[in-house]
């Protein structure tokens, strides 16, 4: 049908919905906010994209997915043939469908949206990917080239170390992950939460990668259990993509109250261990009437969103500068509004006002103005002079970022870092230590699902180069 | 999947296991611990390695059975395993030679003791050991101890064993008497029992070294629930720690965090009593 369809009628329909659960029904529940298109929709709407020439769309992917070709396919009512060049591109495009920036990726640079709307690429990939996977064995195998005999190890199972232990399996060589925690996905596992991305999606993910070949050992915290020179021995290269996982502190007082988390922690604890969450899990957590969360990129609304179904009355987003500048999702936002969370902008945080028996109780907080804008345009926040305030807070979420975790860099002293700690290296991933590479947020600090996937697509095919004597040196 | 080779009860809800984990085994060193859950849906748990065999590729781990995952880990019998062991976690102790040294251990405190103090005599200290307990049933490796301590001092509560009273007691007459008084002073066990010996040791100015045990989750520094004040900054006991120097700890955070969710235990162990009898 697509391609009787004249330029006329595809510009004339209008950009899908997505059906999302009922804001009052999923702010008390985990189960997945957007439940995805139908097939009808999803074909639908991929007959939006114009196929025009210049293909911007694929300027905007970090991992150049080859946008054009999978939605004309998808159009074309070519499931398979849609699925086999999305999946050939993405390694886990079903997550990236869910969690990647489209807005400020691909869909920003489409052509209908200059106009209008542009085509909505993220729910076109998520619909392609969920049905690749619930359709696995229409699609058969990949045929693996023979074993090259040669092994590589990947630190860390989050998606940089999962990309690559793919692409590496593809090429025909053998790899082992090695993971500290006791289950994978690394930030997707444990960071993410469930009603933003099924961890079921995770498990099937790698159970694809299990299928390659892939040895997963989880348990293994390189730098303690193993080091990279014992890595070094036992293989022959190494991808080390251990994410950015060090909280940063805030440094005011009362941090060390009872009912003031890490996001790291409060995100684990129900993430990863089931705490408020699963029935089975004995894994505690504080619920909290009141939950201030500091912060306002993805992490504080993934935090504050928890919060709520947790059951807080008010679960509340404190954040020193003005919504513009809130580095989440604006799908993120917008959710987190539907389910009732409050945005105090302009507050910044000045102390945690304990209960005298050690409990935290208030957020102490300076509300903030925009001043005139600094030199490079911004508008900076200054203190409203007098402006304090108290906001009853029992549980206090500190989620103002992460830096590189220095438990394996500092094991590896001929590894070079810079100076926040993270690892150097070329833009093929090498690092200062021959046949060792790395990708993810240890090297660039807390960034994005995709820019660590493209990290470690990239940085297989230099392995590969290294392994096989081809490329440059 | 960690086998579990043995599991004695050597104390009321204290047992001693043996695991396999041979890469543990190999690395580990005094001071350090692992993360331990029994089964899916477990807390992580931290434990300190008391003992490891890398020939055989064991690790000894001494448990206190005093909440649901703790009983859950020692349920698990020869032959079963533990799901998950990751590890060795935290520094290793900085074993140097003071000469002479003390070590204290009370209560399962004794089994993290136990390798760092024969870690100290084997660097050539000499090493008086005290431990405590409530009564004789809980005093603990005191023959292990014994092997190569100089002196080995037993003190309880009710007087069933040794001196009647507290390891402070003891520790007062190596301080006070020239002639013995220790370097430095090692000392593991409940908060207010190193609490006490630091307080002890700070007007001498004796070097005074702690094991702590905070709440974990990874173990690994990602999350920062095990964070304690030392000197006035926040550590994160997992990978600065565990041991610090007793002097600079706020032992009051300490024993708030560790009560931060004594209530909903609390409450899960009624529903689970409630449960059980219907
Ligand atoms: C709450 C939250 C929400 C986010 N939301 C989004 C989003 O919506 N969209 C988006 O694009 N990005 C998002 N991000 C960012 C994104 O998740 C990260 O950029 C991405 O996961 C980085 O991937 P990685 O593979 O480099 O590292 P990670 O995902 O951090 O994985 C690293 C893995 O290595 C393991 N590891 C660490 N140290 C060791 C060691 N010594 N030995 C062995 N294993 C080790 C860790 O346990 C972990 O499993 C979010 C991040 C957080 C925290
Ligand atoms: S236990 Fe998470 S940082 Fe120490």
């Amino acid at each position: 049908m697509s391609a009787t369809m004249t330029m006329k009628e595809r510009l004339a329909i209008g950009r899908v919905r997505m059906t999302e659960l009922d804001a009052v029904v999923r702010s008390r529940n985990f189960e997945e906010v957007n439940r995805g298109l139908s097939r009808e929709e999803a074909e639908c709407e991929a007959n939006r994209c114009i196929q025009c020439t210049h293909r911007p769309c694929v300027d905007g992917c970090p991992v150049g997915v080859s946008i054009p070709e999978f939605l004309e396919r998808l159009a074309a009512g070519d499931l398979a043939g849609s699925a086999r060049i999305l999946t050939g591109d993405n390694a886990l495009p079903a997550v990236c469908g869910r969690v990647c920036p489209q807005e400020t990726q691909c869909e920003a640079r489409c052509v209908r949206g200059v106009k209008g709307e542009p085509v909505a690429i993220g729910y076109l990939e998520r619909f392609v990917a969920d049905w690749a996977m619930a359709h696995a064995d229409e699609l058969g195998r990949p045929q693996l080239p023979a074993s090259t005999g040669r092994r590589v190890a990947v630190v860390g199972c989050g998606p940089a170390g999962l990309t690559a232990a793919g692409e590496l399996a593809r090429r025909g060589h053998g790899v082992t992950i090695f993971e500290a925690l006791h289950d994978t996905g690394g930030v997707l596992r444990y960071g993410i939460p469930e009603f933003r991305l099924p961890k079921e999606i995770i498990d099937r993910e790698v159970a694809r990668l299990l299928e390659l070949g892939v040895a997963v050992e989880c348990n293994v915290v390189i730098g303690k259990t193993l080091t990279i020179a014992q890595l070094k021995s036992a293989f022959d290269a190494l991808f080390v993509a251990n994410g950015a996982g060090l909280p940063m502190m805030l440094n005011i007082p009362g941090e060390n109250l009872k009912g003031v988390y890490s996001a790291n922690e409060y995100l684990t604890r129900v993430n990863l261990m089931g705490a408020g969450r699963d029935s089975q899990s004995t894994t505690p957590i504080l619920l909290g009437r009141n939950v201030a969360v500091i912060g306002g990129g993805n992490t504080a609304m993934d935090c504050v969103r928890t919060a709520r179904r947790l059951g807080a009355e008010r679960a509340m987003i404190v954040y020193r500068r003005s919504e513009a500048e809130m580095p989440a999702r604006v799908e993120e936002i917008k959710h987190a509004k539907e389910e009732g969370v409050e945005f105090l902008v302009l507050n910044a945080p000045l102390e945690i006002v304990g209960d005298g028996e050690g409990w935290a109780s208030f957020l102490r907080c300076q509300r903030m103005e925009l001043g005139p804008p600094d030199d490079s345009g911004r508008r900076r926040p200054v203190p409203v002079e007098g402006a304090e305030y108290d906001l009853p807070a029992d549980v206090v979420v500190n989620a103002v970022g992460t830096r590189a975790n220095p438990l394996l860099t500092a094991t590896a002293p001929d590894l070079d870092l810079n100076r926040w700690g993270n690892i150097e290296s070329d833009e093929r991933g090498a690092t200062s230590i021959p046949g060792v590479y790395a990708g993810g947020d240890i090297v660039r600090g807390g960034s994005t699902v995709i820019l660590a996937m493209g990290d470690g697509k990239r940085a297989a095919a230099a392995i590969h180069d290294y392994l096989t004597g081809g490329g440059a040196a | 999947m960690f086998e579990v080779i043995g599991n004695d009860i050597l104390a009321p809800n204290l047992h001693r296991l043996t695991v396999r984990a041979p890469r543990v085994a190999a690395a580990r060193r005094a001071g350090q611990f692992v993360m331990v859950r029994s089964a899916a849906g477990e807390e992580r748990i931290p434990l300190t390695i008391g003992d490891a065999d890398p020939a055989a590729g064991t690790i000894t781990l001494y448990v206190q059975a005093i909440g649901a995952s703790t009983r859950r880990i020692v349920a698990v019998p020869a032959g079963g395993a533990l799901r998950d062991v990751a590890g060795p976690l935290g520094l290793p102790t900085h074993i140097a030679n003071w000469g002479r040294v003390a070590c204290i251990g009370g209560g399962v405190g004794t089994a993290v003791l136990y390798p760092l103090a024969r870690a100290l005599a084997e660097a050539g200290n000499e090493v008086t050991t005290i431990i405590g307990g409530r009564s004789a049933q809980y005093i603990i490796l005191k023959d292990e101890l014994a092997a190569f301590s100089r002196e080995l001092l037993i003190t309880t509560e009710d007087g069933s064993l040794g001196r009647k009273g507290f390891v402070t007691h003891a520790l007062d007459d190596l301080i006070t008497d020239p002639k013995l008084r220790p370097g430095a002073v090692f000392a593991v066990g409940p908060v207010p029992m190193m609490r006490a010996v630091a307080e002890q040791t700070r007007p001498h100015g004796i070097e005074t070294v702690v094991s702590l045990n905070p709440i974990m989750i990874d173990g690994t520094g990602m999350c920062g629930g095990c964070r304690v004040v030392v000197g006035g900054v926040s550590r994160f006991a997992c990978v600065d720690g565990p041991e610090f120097d007793g002097h600079q700890v706020d032992f009051a955070n300490l024993t708030d965090r560790l009560s931060t969710y004594r209530k909903i235990e609390a409450e899960h162990a009624c529903r689970l009593a409630g449960k059980e009898t219907v």
